[in-house]
């Protein structure tokens, strides 16, 4: 009897748990070399300045201390972070330079390796660096950036890196003739991904072969790898990037760093291994900062709801430098603040700005977040204003499925996805149903009550999750010696399941059991071309892939097998892992081991997928402390095709709780001197697992993705996205009586003590 | 964030201990459970040449009921204060502030002595100390010496702790069988330093009328202090809401908190009065003999 | 300084540094890595093991601290080569996402669930609360806990 596998949307436990659970897991700086020395960094402690010398002597006169790089023991130019994403002209000159040279332009930004026989003597020896600063007056803000008084690159002329447009239709018109304009300003504050995992780095330079090993890397290993070739003038052959176990990426980790260059460059430089392991001080200020954005918004609507048109401007704070993905945020913030809804006529303008701050990079669903939530508080503002109920504001808004695909706005520069269309999908349904698990008919009746001495507010609002990057994967398949089944993948494993979830695909399409899987991932030795996990795109593309891999595998399977049976190729049938010829020979496919079956295929996409749902809360804000409490959380979400329940439901709920902590808790504060204000774990505020114990999610797959063979779509950041906008929602609904709207992220116990304080007060002076 | 470099002693007496504090001038600290003193090192905001640990000490974890009110030894951890039914019994109040310190892990190394010695406006224990009128006692090499908690808290992480000196012994006066008592905390999440906070016990007369109180705040100013004059006002009166909400709002202008990256002055100011009139509520709410949670 | 502890059940001996902690000791020259370390000042939780039968953050001890201790981390949970109740809880209900946060979850469940089986969700949420996850957002791990405790009250899971 035949039982085909139907592994893909079985709730299979993860085959990574069980090294996890038993304290087996490999991470970077489990890794000891018994040569290698150890690497510190020393950063800037001033925002902006002339760097006008560095005195290494008394450093190296420490005891255990090997050298203290600095930038004029690079040979040649200072090399630059390369730009991954947007790799545009205009944008070279606002580059990181791997260490800092004339200038600092940021409190953290690297000055000096110090590298040394342990890390704590290497710590020691940061205070004996002596370093001279000229300081020159601080960007605080996008405000003063915007003056271009004081420049952090004078010869640019600007401290604007880069301004994004999306269009649609014809925005001007339609402000002038619409029943309803409303304009506000808001905005996200900055925040940061804050894996558990710090970072780290084991760089291994051996000088005999000229060869370059290097371990820590994640998420493109691919591109860094071509980076760090470049900048050391090697061979890509001669460099190999290893992915060990990671612990949470979120789009912060793996994106090029300084440190990816200086540590490589260290073990050049002393002739022995060296290590580094981030601190998590050091990680405030020198992982990618997010989210800091300002908008000034108008939408505009019939008087029965129908949004006609949205358009504005966005500030984006993007920290001193334009790094690796940097403008990858604002350039999102632009198209796709627009979400599920259909908005026929847009125009978003963004402002990609440096400051004396940490660089942004990208953090789960960039610029998506932040556009949910301008856009989720402009549609509740117009809903309260023109006396219509919000549920069905946004239900006669949601684009509807007959108009599928549908295009989102244009971006005006050329990048792969200028032009990019919502795939498939019913919206109403995961709207409908997301209020039928919340239970909206009667949670509604509490919106904006005094009970118990605490306000009540509930909210729903919807997203579309853009994911499936391309241009491509490569995944490889081999039979290996041990009679197991390779499969070898581009693809970045950052702690998303991702060697079950590829596992199960594999094994669904090889039709073999998958005991027999053996998923590879994380080193460029494993395929000829990678591009990574970023963007919801590991499952889709690097599932997709597989998939192609695998037809090629059978078929060479059925051709070694036919040269054993003395027939052609066509005359062998595979059925699961048993190959049968013309006369009823057969042959398990384990029997071909040793004969180096491998093939290897890529899978290019061209257009996104878009995952989409509705999410709805439950709060209650104690006006006496201004504590919100999240009473309940639901989530509903259409994926397309889900390949494992267990996982997905395990990101979904993650997300959520990341989108809350945004929300509700964390800051990245600066002074007006540059100095960032949070300095630990106890200032940073993350959730706690006493902080949001409410969390519910529905996943469905009613609409398979049209553009991939496995009809899945990316599915990994769409929890997180429509979060700010919801929360913000509940609470303005709950204080509606106090006439407080809220209008900036994060709504801290002091935030919304004070929006209502301020009520309080003028209400008084009326009085 | 590796430790600076320091030597290590782990005496087995009071009187080593002291003479190796006294040999090194200031630059030695004593090492209860570390769990302020290691974060702080592992910042580099301190850096002593020498850690004594006084872990080794006899007889420094005892809790001991006395004809004059509590004895904490200064190595008994917050988990002891938890489990012990002589606390709950002799200092609720301090019982149920202590439930609001940090976390599971430091629970289990954290000592009421190290916070004492450190006195961080924001915690717990010095503000119970100064409300309830414990004494402390100071060893050194030159012998014991008493002194008023509220007279050693002198400012924000500063005390009349002399470099040489052990806190060696905290004693709460006796605590009235009838006695009523309330304590409130706010913190961004549970376990971290608190906003503001508020302990407050009262007695009553047959009557019905406050004749005495004590009233103590934290995290609102440079220390924990008390708010004498709130005291005043509550004594001899019978504490219905209407004195309540008088309490609270005149808490509100008795103190000075500073801004800072958590929450502005004002914000403070209304969270002390605020939880001063919750603290007051629970505590009235309670059973008969105040025990309050 | 030469330090002894039984660790896991094995006598072990090391030299360290006054200033070594006893999570850089455990992970560096001990060589047990699944204690983790994720901000070195005790915020995080990552590092918990057990001492003497009680859940401590190891960045906060000095190994010297621990001489003559009795050690358990995440490495002495299981059973052999089987996973323990509470392991196998934690895979079952999907609780970790990239393990880094996993080892002191375990160790600080096993402490609690080995000295209050009876624990109910809030105190395991009050415990748990010391232990910070970035990928889960906890419901799952809360689950797995509440799902073992059968494995505590029966007296399968004794701690060491």
């Amino acid at each position: 009897m035949k039982l085909r596998n139907s592994l893909v949307g079985s709730a299979i436990e993860r085959v990574e748990d069980y090294r996890f659970l038993r304290g087996e897991g490999t991470f970077v700086d489990d890794l000891d070399l018994p040569h290698q020395l150890y690497a510190t960094i020393l950063r800037s402690n001033v925002a902006h300045g002339r760097l006008i010398n560095i005195d290494v002597s008394q450093a190296l006169a420490l005891r255990g201390v090997h050298a203290v790089i600095t930038a004029k023991d690079i040979p040649g130019e200072v090399p630059v972070i390369p730009m991954r994403l947007q790799p545009l002209e205009e944008v070279k000159p606002f580059r990181q330079p791997v260490i800092a040279y004339e200038k600092v332009r940021y409190v953290g930004e690297p000055i000096a390796v110090v590298v040394a026989e342990s890390a704590a003597i290497a710590e020691d020896a940061l205070d004996l660096v002596k370093v001279e600063i000229e300081e020159l007056p601080v960007v605080a803000d996008y405000i003063v950036s915007e003056s271009d008084k004081s420049l952090l690159f004078e010869p640019t002329g600007t401290n604007l890196a880069k301004r994004f447009v999306a269009k649609k239709g014809n925005v001007d018109e339609i402000f002038t003739t619409a029943d309803y304009v409303r304009r506000e300003k808001l905005s996200v504050q900055r925040h940061t991904a804050l894996p558990m995992e710090l970072r780290g780095l084991l760089a291994i330079w051996n000088e005999e072969k000229e060869t370059l090993k290097v371990h820590g890397a994640g998420k493109v290993l691919f591109f860094n790898r071509r980076a760090i070739a470049s900048m050391m003038n090697l061979p890509e052959s001669a460099v190999e990037l290893h992915e060990n176990d990671i612990g949470g990426g979120f789009g912060a980790r793996g994106e090029f760093y300084p440190e990816d260059f200086l540590i490589p460059f260290a073990s050049r430089f002393t002739g022995r291994p060296v290590k580094w392991n981030e601190d998590r001080r050091e990680h405030l200020t020198a992982m990618n900062h997010a989210r800091e954005m300002y908008a000034d918004m108008e939408i505009a609507c019939s008087k029965d709801g129908t949004i006609l048109g949205i358009r504005g401007r966005v500030d984006v704070d993007c920290g001193a430098y334009a790094r690796s993905n940097g403008l990858t945020p604002p350039r999102n913030v632009a198209q796709f603040t627009s979400g599920p809804y259909r908005i026929q006529n847009i125009e978003i303008e963004v402002f990609a700005r440096v400051t004396n701050k940490t660089p942004c990079g990208t953090y789960r669903a960039p610029g998506r977040f932040e556009g949910s939530y301008f856009c989720e508080r402009l549609m509740e503002i117009a809903a309260r204003e023109l006396g219509l109920d919000p549920v069905e504001m946004r239900r006669k808004n949601l684009i509807p499925e007959h108009e599928m695909p549908y295009p989102l706005a244009t971006m005006q520069h050329i990048d792969p996805y200028t032009n990019t269309e919502c795939d498939s999908g019913d919206y109403r349904i995961t709207f409908d149903r997301c209020l039928e698990e919340f239970n909206w008919k009667e949670k509604v009746k509490l919106n904006g009550r005094l009970i118990d001495g605490r306000y009540h507010g509930v909210s729903v609002g919807c997203f579309i999750e853009g994911g499936a990057a391309g241009p491509r994967e490569t995944a490889r398949i081999a039979l290996l010696e041990d009679g197991n089944i390779g499969v070898f993948v581009g693809s970045s494993a950052l702690g998303q399941g991702l060697e079950t979830v590829l596992s199960q695909i594999a094994a669904d399409e090889l039709d073999m059991p998958f005991e027999k899987i053996r998923l590879f991932h994380g080193s460029t030795t494993y395929v000829s071309e990678g591009f990574g996990s970023y963007h919801s795109r590991s499952t889709v593309v690097g599932g997709s892939a597989i998939v192609v891999t695998a037809k090629a595998f059978r078929a060479a399977l059925r051709d070694a097998a036919a040269k054993r049976f003395g027939c052609v190729p066509s005359d062998v049938e595979l059925v699961q892992d048993t190959l049968v010829g013309p006369r009823g020979q057969q042959l398990r496919a384990y029997d071909l081991a040793g004969e180096g079956i491998s093939v290897e295929e890529s899978f290019a996409n061209t257009k996104h997928t878009y995952s989409y749902g509705a999410h709805c809360v439950h709060v209650a804000v104690d006006p006496g402390t201004g504590h919100v409490e999240v009473i309940d959380y639901v989530a509903v979400e259409d994926v397309g095709r889900i390949i494992n329940p267990l996982t997905l439901h395990g990101q979904v709920i993650g997300a959520i709780v990341q989108g809350l902590g945004s929300a509700f808790m964390e800051h990245l504060k600066y002074d007006e001197r540059g100095q960032l204000l949070v300095g630990s774990l106890a200032d940073y505020v993350i959730p706690s697992a006493d902080d949001f114990p409410r969390i519910r999610g529905v996943s469905l797959e009613t609409h398979p993705c049209p553009n991939n063979p496995l009809g899945a779509k990316g599915a990994g950041e769409g929890g997180i996205i429509a979060v700010g906008g919801v929360a913000a929602n509940a609470v303005s609904a709950a204080l509606r009586s106090l006439e407080v709207d809220v209008l900036s992220l994060p709504m801290t116990p002091p935030a919304i003590w004070e929006l209502i304080e301020a009520k309080r007060t003028a209400i008084a002076a009326n009085t | 964030m590796k430790l600076p470099p320091f030597e290590y002693e782990a005496p087995t007496s009071l009187v080593e201990a002291a003479a190796l504090l006294a040999k090194h001038s200031g630059e030695a600290r004593i090492l209860a459970g570390g769990q302020s003193l290691l974060p702080i090192m592992a910042y580099r905001l301190a850096s002593p040449a020498m850690l004594v640990d006084i872990a080794r000490i006899p007889d420094l974890r005892l809790i001991r009921v006395e004809e004059e009110g509590l004895h904490l030894g200064p190595l008994v951890r917050w988990c002891d204060v938890e489990r012990s039914d002589e606390i709950a019994r002799h200092q609720p109040l301090l019982k149920q502030a202590i439930s609001h310190v940090a976390h599971y892990q430091v629970r289990n190394r954290g000592t009421v002595g190290g916070s004492l010695a450190l006195a961080d406006p924001a915690a717990e224990m010095p503000c119970i100390a100064v409300t309830c009128g414990a004494t402390l006692s100071l060893y050194s090499g030159s012998g014991t010496r008493k002194i008023a908690a509220e007279d050693f808290i002198l400012g924000e992480l500063e005390t009349e702790l002399r470099p040489d000196e052990i806190i060696v012994d905290i004693h709460f006066p006796k605590w009235p069988a009838k006695r009523f008592w309330g304590f409130k905390e706010f913190a961004k999440r549970r376990g971290d330093f608190a906003l503001a906070g508020v302990a407050v016990y009262f007695d009553q007369d047959d009557a019905g009328l406050v004749t005495d109180c004590a009233i103590g705040v934290l995290g609102a100013g440079t220390c924990t202090t008390r708010l004498r004059e709130v005291e005043q006002r509550l004594i001899g009166s019978r504490l219905d809401s209407r004195c309540v909400a008088e309490a609270g709002k005149l808490a509100r202008s008795k103190i000075e908190p500073s801004d800072d990256i958590h929450a502005s002055a004002e914000y403070r100011k209304a969270l002390v009065g605020t939880l001063l009139e919750r603290a007051l509520s629970s505590a009235l709410n309670s059973s008969a003999g105040g025990r309050a949670q | 300084m030469n330090i002894e502890i039984t660790l896991n059940g094995t006598a072990v001996e090391a030299d360290v540094e006054p200033r070594t902690t006893l999570a850089d000791c455990l992970r560096h020259v001990l060589r047990k890595t699944g204690t983790h370390l994720a901000c070195e000042h005790g915020v995080c939780g990552a590092c918990t093991v057990i001492v003497n039968g009680e859940a401590m953050r190891s960045c906060l001890m000095l190994a010297v601290q621990a001489s003559s201790a009795s050690i358990t981390t995440v490495e002495g949970l299981g059973q052999g080569s089987e996973l323990s109740p509470l392991q196998a809880s934690f895979k079952k209900h999907n609780a970790l996402q990239c393990g880094f946060c996993t080892p002191g979850m375990l160790t600080t469940a096993h402490a609690l669930l080995s000295t209050e089986p009876d624990a109910d969700e809030d105190r395991i949420r009050e415990v748990i609360s010391g232990n910070l996850c970035r990928c889960t957002g906890y419901v799952p791990i809360i689950e797995a806990i509440l799902d073992a405790k059968a494995a505590y009250q029966n007296g399968e899971s004794a701690s060491s």
